[in-house]
């Protein structure tokens, strides 16, 4: 039998890996994918949590989350192809027009 | 037990692989792979649907539309080399850094928790329980694709 | 009925600096001259009739209180304003109020035509009117408020020409340095209501009788702090600096003010207070130095001033050296014997200078003036007689009966007594020089100033009536090979005790009489062979600009306190302690660009600050 806390580390290490790739990459569709990777460990553990007290609750939670990231991957995709206009290279460091100006 | 380990190195060893590219069309492919991976990882966690659904929906639907949308941007070779650049070493120190120090705290907290085994649930319990208990959160859930659908639809529509 | 009439001694001056100073300037001048000097020679009237009636029959006890108001009445502390008068405040009223109006009969002729003839006599009788309630206040701190007013007084009058800021540069001297001798003299007065619980000065003195063991040291610190006080006010060395530039007054005021009333203050105090003194055998001997010490030095500084007023100036200070000299002897008759001529003679000094210098039109360098005695022969007899006191000349002048006595007292004392006669008898010397000096370059020889105007009867009048009590008052106290008269101790003896007539040796007295002639023969020498008027041409060497200065104290004061504390001033006006709290808000405004940099829109940046952010939480939770 898989000991319980395999799954949950498992699911830790994708999700720091995910936030690895968030923090280093620069590039928007690398932020993007990381951020995908992040959701994806996030369902894993509630699979795991699910199959530890053979509750459907972790699937159908999965499911929502499934939905949620193609929802949200959606949006994020077009409003990248919005923002080629002005970041022609996808600068993740160059959008910051948001800053507190000096 | 071998061959949850296995899927697991799979999937890690993607992953990483993923997130190290410089092309992203191979990001999103060593992604590919390391859903399939996971998928692996929740057959033997006894929740066959999960991985039905990891397969089809994830790495089938969402990860190609992400594929469509690269190929899209058509990025040539400057924004390949740009990509290279970017990656150089000193950039991984401090989020490695910060990184480690979250990932030990937060191991700390859960995983020397009492261990149990996994026990299986099948697809008709998943089904059973969505269509009666949570009827009302699938309802919101198609109510948060059509949004999704008709905004990206929208803004889409302006970029032409 | 005495009590009755008493107040109106400091009332009715005081009615009349009220008058003047509120109508003054619409008063024609006769009128404004008639209310000041009528008001003082009115209490001088009163205060007559008072004495008169106190020699015909003295009040019980030898004192008479009115108490006129309650002034605090706090647990621990109370204090009322209430007239004292006993014979040694009983002298000083007479003293101030008739020589003060004969001063101002001299001022209403000598002031004539000056802008602000009314402004003067309204200042001039407020000073009289502190003055008495300072000598008849039975209470210290009423006394201190009389002290305080004609400290006031006195810088409004020096400073009466403000047109001339040098004037007003002089009246700021006077104040100032008389103020810090009156810090010191409020402290001893919180000592001694502090410890004693009262300052109402019969009951203290009694009190510290009884609580205090003599040479203890809470009478020594009173006393001494006290002494400080009057210091200042008679202008006694370490605190003299002041009165020779205080010259710059109008003579009269000089004459009032700064010869014979305010700067006896210090003296009064002194014999008000004896009680206090006795148990601090170390603060006399203070007093003795300290005499010694001014005497010494103002009797060489007037051998080179060449400002009449100067002269006269030093020789007031080295005059009441004397008087502090006889106090520090435990003397007080003597003292107060030498207070009654030296009031009487520096007066008709000050006056017949006064005299002089308004026919000069207000020359008053001596070398500019000479042969003056056939010119203005008034001038020449009042002032020589007032000279002649001033030395001392033997047997003819008050002077010299006061100087006797003065130089007996300390010779018979025990310890330092040696010291002080010989210092006494080399200032006898001096002073003789310096004032026949003065009046040979000044009367004899050719004339050099053309004199013009005339006299009055108000000027000529006070001149002779004080040259005649000048001449005459010294018999009031003999020695006693000259007929041991002793009407002048008797009188003050319910106050200060009998005297005690001593037995000396014949070199005092001889000396006594000898070394003031000799003094006038050696200045007559130094006269003919030119010295005197080689002052005036040759320049000066160290020596005379050294004496002519004042020994340098105005220099020395300069260095060590004037220029360190307008350091400080300079220093602490950019205001550092403030400067201090601008540090905080400079760390803070350097916090806040340091933070706003921060915020650089970077969105990975905002990732990590929240993964950082996270972390913390987590490990807070798991640690805490």
């Amino acid at each position: 039998m898989i000991p319980w806390t395999a799954p949950l580390v498992l699911a830790l290490m994708l999700f720091l890996l995910g936030l690895l790739g968030l923090l280093a990459r620069r590039g928007l569709v690398f932020v993007l994918m990381s951020i995908e990777i992040m959701l994806n460990a996030a369902g894993l553990l509630f699979v795991a949590a699910g199959a530890r007290w053979g509750n459907p609750d972790g699937q159908i939670m999965f499911i929502f989350v499934l939905n949620l990231a193609g929802a949200e991957l959606a949006l994020g995709l077009i409003l990248l192809l919005r923002i080629r206009a002005r970041l022609p290279d996808l600068d993740a460091d160059a959008a910051d027009l948001l800053r507190d100006a000096p | 037990m071998i061959g949850f380990y296995a899927a697991a190195g799979v999937t890690l060893a993607a992953t990483a692989a993923a997130i190290t590219r410089a092309n992203p069309v191979h990001a999103l492919l060593c992604f590919v792979v390391s859903l399939l991976g996971m998928a692996v990882v929740f057959f033997l966690l006894g929740a066959a649907f999960a991985a039905a659904l990891e397969v089809i929906v994830y790495a089938g639907a969402i990860v190609v539309m992400f594929l469509f949308v690269v190929m899209m941007l058509s990025l040539d070779r400057a924004a390949k080399a740009r990509e290279r650049d970017w990656l150089t070493r000193p950039v991984w120190v401090v989020p490695l850094i910060l990184v480690s120090v979250l990932g030990g705290a937060l191991a700390r907290v859960w995983v020397l928790r009492a261990a149990g085994g996994v026990i299986a649930v099948t697809p008709q319990a998943v089904g059973v329980r969505l269509f009666e208990a949570d009827l009302g959160a699938v309802e919101l859930a198609s109510m948060l694709l059509l949004a999704g659908l008709i905004a990206a639809f929208h803004l889409g529509r302006q970029a032409e | 009925m005495t009590a009755q009439l008493l107040w109106l001694v400091p009332g009715l001056p005081l009615l009349g600096a009220v008058v003047l100073g509120c109508c003054g300037r619409v008063l024609p001048a006769r009128v404004a001259g008639a209310i000041g000097a009528g008001s003082v020679g009115a209490a001088g009237l009163v205060a007559a009739v008072i004495a008169l009636r106190w020699w015909h029959q003295a009040p019980a006890g030898d004192v008479v209180i009115d108490p006129l108001w309650s002034w605090m009445a706090l647990p621990g502390f109370s204090s009322r304003i209430a007239l004292y008068l006993d014979p040694v405040s009983l002298l000083m009223t007479l003293v101030i109020t008739l020589v003060g109006f004969l001063i101002h009969l001299f001022s209403t002729e000598y002031m004539a035509g000056e802008d602000g003839y009314s402004r003067y006599f309204a200042y001039l009788n407020l000073f009289v009117a502190a003055m008495l309630l300072l000598v008849l206040a039975s209470d210290l701190l009423v006394m201190f408020v009389g002290w305080e007013g004609v400290g006031v007084c006195s810088y409004l009058l020096v400073g009466f020409w403000y047109g001339d800021p040098a004037n007003g540069y002089a009246a700021q001297k006077s104040f100032i340095v008389t103020r810090i001798a009156d810090i010191a003299m409020l402290a001893g007065l919180l000592l001694l209501s502090l410890q004693l619980g009262t300052l109402d000065i019969q009951p203290m003195l009694a009190a510290a009788r009884a609580d205090w063991a003599p040479g203890a040291m809470a009478p020594t610190l009173a006393a001494l702090l006290l002494l400080i006080g009057g210091w200042g006010k008679s202008a006694q060395a370490p605190l003299h600096t002041w009165l020779p530039d205080a010259m710059a007054g109008p003579t009269p005021v000089s004459a009032l003010i700064h010869a014979a009333t305010m700067v006896t203050a210090g003296v009064y105090l002194v014999v008000r207070l004896h009680g206090l003194f006795e148990m601090a055998p170390a603060v006399l001997d203070v007093i003795a130095l300290g005499a010694v010490a001014t005497l010494l030095i103002a009797a060489c500084c007037a051998l080179v001033q060449s400002d009449i007023k100067r002269v006269l100036a030093y020789s007031t200070m080295s005059q009441i050296g004397y008087m502090f000299l006889a106090l520090g002897a435990g003397a007080w008759g003597a003292a107060l014997f030498h207070f009654l001529t030296h009031a009487v003679f520096k007066a008709l000094l000050f006056l017949s200078a006064g005299a002089i210098t308004m026919r000069l039109h207000h020359e008053q360098n001596i070398f500019k003036m000479g042969g003056l005695r056939g010119e203005l022969p008034i001038a020449f007899w009042s002032f020589l007689v007032g000279a002649a006191s001033l030395a001392a000349l033997p047997l003819v002048s008050a002077g010299f009966f006061s100087k006797e006595m003065v130089l007996g007292a300390a010779w018979a004392r025990p310890g330092l007594g040696a010291v002080m006669w010989v210092a006494g008898i080399t200032g006898a010397f001096l002073t003789a020089v310096y004032s026949f000096r003065a009046v040979f370059l000044v009367f004899l020889g050719p004339v050099t100033t053309r004199v013009s105007g005339s006299y009055g009867v108000r000027i000529w009048l006070p001149l002779c009536v004080l040259a005649a009590v000048a001449l005459g008052i010294g018999w009031l106290e003999t020695p006693a090979f000259l007929g041991g008269a002793q009407i002048f101790a008797a009188m003050l003896a319910p106050v200060l005790g009998a005297g005690v007539v001593e037995r000396l040796p014949l070199l005092v007295p001889v000396a006594g009489m000898v070394v003031p002639v000799a003094g006038v023969v050696v200045s007559y020498g130094l006269y003919r062979s030119g010295f005197w008027h080689a002052q005036a041409v040759r320049p000066a060497g160290v020596l005379r600009r050294f004496l002519g200065s004042g020994m340098g104290f105005d220099a020395l004061f300069e260095v060590t306190l004037v220029r360190p504390y307008l350091w400080l001033v300079a220093v602490l006006r950019r205001d550092p302690v403030d400067r201090l709290f601008d540090v905080l808000r400079d760390v803070a405004m350097a916090a806040h660009r340091w933070l706003r940099a921060g915020q650089g829109g970077k969105l990975r940046r905002y990732a990590a600050w929240l993964v950082a952010g996270s972390a913390a939480a987590v490990l807070c939770v798991v640690f805490a």
